[in-house]
């Protein structure tokens, strides 16, 4: 159950192997979180996470097996994932995802199916079997990992880019469909952030780190923002870059 | 036919969880609301938090459960539909001359909350709480009817005290009300520049009143910390009063002078506005006055004048904390007021009273020594962890928090400052075998399962 600072004391992060999804989830159980489900694929990664969580103050950490490239497997997840919160689940984290690479993905119809079926068709069939499941729950919190690539797509990262850009336009609906159930939706938009996802990747500007993106999306998510940018910053440059004639967007670095 | 879900809150605009919303007229419309998994009751809902809704269950209102008997004037003695509020009490017996024992801030409280609270006044000093002035009381549980006495059930009629609707829906009470010669209370007023002024008043000076509490200033520091103006009184007898009020001694409460029609945007309630109010409010009260006649509703109810007064806190809501320490604890008083101020956390309508000992009941909030309640808007990032602070500094120093104020305790906390909460586990066991009586409280807390 909530309590009117809206800090869970359960968790169920889908895609719990993301960097920044247990580095938010590990703040939170500081503080109320003391139930965690971590859904995901690699069992190894899942336990040094479930070890993580205990150590920062999580009571309970279950484990659930999930494959995001298969979409009609999302249903059975989220009810597993629930299951194994106890019943019943105060914040759902959407955090799956694949980045891809843009050089190979774009010439490769298997690879874009297979980043669709990741990035949007799991988490977008996962909310729908979350939508009863929360009405009927008659309170809860749902955040979904977008990203400031699906704000206006470039040339260098349109297959993830346009993926996000799908997914968070299907969030907002979603989110304005349950708003007087009392089910809060948000949509996280983190801009680059250094983790096991970004490895390697050049550096631009704006970015953070794993933790100082967990500190500004936690504060959102305490917060009735519909859109949890991080680093903060980002609304107001977005909001210019956003309307950037074509011609100069396509200049933008990266 | 199914009843429509609403989205509850508290008081304080927070939290809000949809449920089916009951509104039954009879007992056996109260025994059909309770055929449900998860059900808990709701009266005007005052109180600040989440006790009195119930997240994908059935709310339980208990408006529609109304009646008022004739007042025996040999004893005083009234029973009231749980429905009942003190306001609509008040207006039929102070005419006729009887006030309510125990009344808090506001007379929007019905009588099945009074008792499910077991809310307390600026009498517990001298009279105690709520519940000490019920004769007996019926109870609809999901294991049937029961007529409950202090008598024939102490540990059902007790446990129910302060249980937070745990023990079931209370249908019907029996009060002893208390005679009255006027509307009128004598008040003596006087203010103090700090905290120790206030509470040395307090503690040597309670005893010769009947009411008594203090308004403190929790956003001054160093040597004004917890400046303060105290007011006490007793019922104005009738050679007190002149002119128009001696004609018409017994004249009811006021209604609503004003109303707060529409949530304004967050943020016209912030650090400046509420100093500026402290000061206000401050410099207002005399130094020192004694013997002023104030009526009963400028004395005991003074935010009913405005209607939806908590709107003003804006769309973020608010939240009130209220603990209670006993007296070889009331450095915690200070030491509270010291970390709200050193923390910048806005605060006005800060509230000190003296507390009498406390009654059977194991959750129960009053324990004799000192409380301070104060009403803090949600916005400060620094809110939830300067309030864990207070947790555990009233937690350590055995005290507790009120559960009707409260919307962000911890379980763990919980716990600590209620020791005696697992004396009602053979009691709920006997009329809740299975459970259905939870609330988002409650699940909160750890008092009944979180799913």
């Amino acid at each position: 159950m909530q309590n009117a600072f809206g800090q869970p004391q359960s968790v169920l992060v889908l895609g719990g192997t993301s960097d920044i999804a247990l580095a938010v989830v590990a703040k939170l159980a500081a503080d109320r979180t003391k139930t965690v489900v971590l859904a995901g694929r690699n069992e190894e990664r899942l336990a040094a996470a479930a070890a993580t969580l205990k150590a920062a103050g999580a009571t309970t950490v279950e484990l659930v097996a999930m494959e995001a490239s298969d979409p009609s497997s999302a249903a059975a997840t989220v009810d597993a994932g629930i299951a194994a919160a106890g019943g019943s689940v105060d914040l759902v984290l959407i955090a799956v995802g694949l980045l891809g690479e843009q050089s190979t993905t774009e010439d490769d119809p298997s690879a874009t199916i297979e980043l669709f079926d990741v990035n949007l068709t799991w988490p977008a069939a996962a909310l729908a079997a979350l939508r009863t499941r929360l009405i009927a729950q008659g309170s809860g919190h749902v955040a979904v990992f977008s990203s400031v690539a699906g704000v206006r797509v470039r040339r260098a990262n349109f297959s993830y880019g346009s993926t996000k850009a799908g997914l968070d336009a299907f969030t907002i609906g979603f989110a304005d469909s349950v708003r007087s159930s009392g089910i809060k939706v948000q949509v996280i938009r983190p801009g680059f952030v250094h983790t096991k996802m970004t490895e390697g990747m050049k550096e631009i500007p704006f970015t953070t780190t794993a933790e100082v993106a967990a500190d500004n999306i936690v504060k959102g998510l305490g917060s009735s923002a519909e859109v949890i940018w991080t680093p903060p910053i980002l609304k107001a440059v977005f909001l210019v870059l956003r309307h950037l004639p074509a011609f100069a967007w396509r200049r933008m670095p990266g | 036919m199914s009843s429509p879900r609403e989205l509850l809150t508290g008081w304080g605009n927070t939290a809000p969880s949809l449920a089916v919303v009951e509104r039954p007229r009879s007992d056996s419309e109260v025994t059909s609301a309770l055929q449900h998994d998860r059900v808990i009751a709701r009266g005007l809902g005052r109180s600040y938090g989440d006790p009195a809704q119930c997240a994908g269950g059935t709310v339980v209102s208990n408006r529609g459960l109304w009646h008022l008997s004739p007042i025996d004037p040999d004893t005083g003695l009234i029973t009231a539909g749980a429905g009942v509020s003190l306001d609509e009490l008040l207006a039929v017996s102070i005419p006729a001359g009887f006030f309510v024992p125990v009344t808090p801030g506001t007379r929007q409280v019905t009588i099945g909350g009074a008792i499910a609270a077991d809310i307390h006044g600026k009498n517990h000093h001298v009279e105690g709480s709520f519940m000490n002035h019920v004769t007996r009381l019926r109870l609809a549980t999901p294991s049937g009817d029961l007529e409950v006495t202090p008598e024939s059930d102490p540990a059902l009629f007790w446990g129910t005290a302060g249980a937070m609707g745990l023990t079931g829906i209370v249908t019907e009470a029996t009060i002893r009300l208390l005679p009255i010669e006027t509307s009128w209370v004598s008040v003596d007023t006087e203010r103090f520049e700090n905290l120790d002024g206030v509470m040395d008043a307090m503690a040597t000076g309670d005893h010769r009143y009947r009411y008594s509490v203090a308004w403190v200033d929790c956003m001054t520091s160093g040597p004004r910390l917890g400046r303060g103006v105290l007011t006490r009184g007793e019922h104005a007898t009738a050679d007190m009063l002149q002119g128009k009020a001696a004609r018409s001694p017994l004249a009811p409460p006021g209604g609503t002078l004003l109303t707060v029609p529409i949530t304004p945007p967050s943020g016209l309630l912030n650090r400046l506005s509420m100093s500026a109010f402290n000061e206000a409010w401050f410099r207002r009260a005399p130094k020192k006055a004694d013997g002023e006649l104030h009526s009963i509703g400028a004395f005991f109810h003074p935010l009913d004048g405005v209607a939806w007064w908590n709107r003003l806190h804006g769309h973020r809501g608010f939240l009130q904390y209220q603990f209670a320490v006993d007296d070889a604890h009331g450095d915690v008083v200070r030491q509270a007021i010291e970390v709200l101020s050193s923390e910048r956390v806005p605060s006005f309508l800060a509230v000190l009273k003296r507390f009498g000992p406390g009654n059977p009941g194991p959750l129960s909030f009053p324990l004799e020594g000192w409380t301070l309640a104060l009403d803090v808007p949600i916005g400060p990032p620094q809110l939830p962890s300067v309030l864990d602070r207070l947790d555990e500094m009233v937690a350590e120093a055995g005290g507790r928090l009120y559960l009707a104020k409260d919307s962000r305790l911890s379980p763990e906390m919980f716990a600590t400052m209620y020791p005696r909460a697992s004396e009602l586990d053979a009691v709920r066991q006997r009329v809740d075998p299975d459970g259905i009586l939870s609330s988002d409280l409650t699940r909160r807390i750890g008092l009944t399962p979180p799913a």
